[in-house]
């Protein structure tokens, strides 16, 4: 006979922060399914225990990128993100809202000027599945049938390689993984304008080979790969000015 | 009309820099890289001050000298290597992948080229505390 436990007891210490008072947690003990997710503990939170808690959720299965949050210091898709893969029967779930944005009120946070930087660079939603590349620079297979098939974008903009990322704590004016992402997704060939987004004090060149943006990312998109491909593609052109 | 950046402290941010919790090895390379970096850059000053002790003349240099042949100053020449030998290396892996080159592979270019580093000081530590 089985004697796995199927319900724990897990501490939730829940970052708080209302308008201009100073943040604090707040502790909540629930008895969860293990096999539960995280979003689904913070929704319990908030029905029963508190319903001031605020937080960002709407698809359930990582595609809408809105419930992108810090679970024990590391940025995670809480809708995603298994109870038992980062926390033990009786231990302590610390939960914040994501860093590098300002935070508008407990876990939700300001990502404006994401999704402005992202509009800037052109972020396509759907691309050909001729243009597209998977993870490390391999080629999306195109069906055989002479057809053009669209796909969804990698990126659900959760801005989690934001909050990840070194350089984008100590420059707020560094576009960022996504951003760059983004611009590296539609090509300098397709839109020779990015260049001169991309190419500046706060662009492709600012980022440090950290790959946490890679490391976090729940989408496959592998930004710091793109980055790096960014480079290959300014330098490219930059010398083919030299020789023009 | 695109909003402002949020602008928090530096310094409180750049600490994150040297925070590995929760990160994964590309934050150990940058760290180890960091602190190699200010490690080496302060090594450069006490290596021009020591150069200073020639301006002393020679009783004064000599005198220099014979305290460097302590242990703990050994280990700390053994320290600079250490670190120009990380520093160097992960410079030619960042050199690399910054441009395009075996980027997938960037973690076992880091294994890599710590091990190659550990190696080195090992092989130049026996030699400075054999000599």
């Amino acid at each position: 006979m089985s004697t796995t436990k199927t319900k724990w007891n897990v501490n939730f210490k829940v970052y708080r922060k209302k308008g201009q008072n100073p943040s604090h947690y707040d502790q909540f003990t629930l008895e969860v399914d293990p096999d539960e997710y995280v979003l689904d503990a913070i929704e319990r939170i908030w029905a029963f225990h508190d319903r001031s808690l605020t937080f960002r959720h709407a698809c359930h299965h990582s595609t809408c990128g809105a419930c992108g949050m810090l679970v024990n210091g590391v940025e995670k898709l809480s809708c995603i993100t298994y109870i038992r893969d980062v926390v033990e029967d009786g231990g302590t779930l610390v939960i914040d809202p994501m860093r590098n944005f300002p935070v508008v009120s407990d876990l939700v946070v300001d990502m404006s000027l994401f999704f402005d930087r992202l509009e800037m660079v052109g972020q396509r939603q759907v691309v050909p599945v001729s243009d597209e590349t998977i993870g490390d620079g391999k080629k999306a297979q195109s069906p055989t049938n002479g057809k053009e098939y669209l796909r969804l974008s990698d990126c659900i903009e959760c801005g989690l390689c934001i909050s990840a990322c070194p350089i984008a704590a100590t420059n707020p004016d560094y576009l960022g993984p996504a951003i760059l992402a983004g611009a590296q997704q539609n090509g300098l060939d397709r839109k020779p304008e990015l260049l001169q987004i991309v190419d500046q004090e706060n662009g492709l060149w600012r980022c440090h080979s950290v790959y946490e943006c890679t490391a976090v990312c729940p989408s496959n998109v592998d930004p710091a790969w793109r980055i790096m491909d960014l480079r290959r593609q300014v330098t490219a052109q930059r010398l083919k000015r030299l020789f023009r | 009309m695109m909003s402002e950046p949020s602008r928090k402290s530096g310094i409180s941010q750049a600490i994150r820099w040297f925070d590995p919790r929760g990160r994964d090895i590309g934050t150990i390379a940058f760290i180890l890289n960091r602190i190699t970096a200010l490690g080496l850059t302060f090594y450069l000053f006490l290596h021009l001050i020591v150069l200073g002790q020639l301006a002393q003349g020679a009783e004064a240099y000599d005198g220099f000298l014979a305290t460097i042949r302590s242990p703990i100053y050994i280990f700390g020449e053994l320290l600079v290597i250490a670190a120009g030998l990380y520093h160097g290396l992960n410079g030619i892996r960042v050199g690399l992948t910054s441009f395009g080159i075996a980027v997938p592979q960037q973690k076992k270019l880091f294994y890599w080229l710590l091990a190659i580093a550990v190696l080195g000081s090992l092989i130049f530590g026996i030699r400075m505390f054999t000599a």
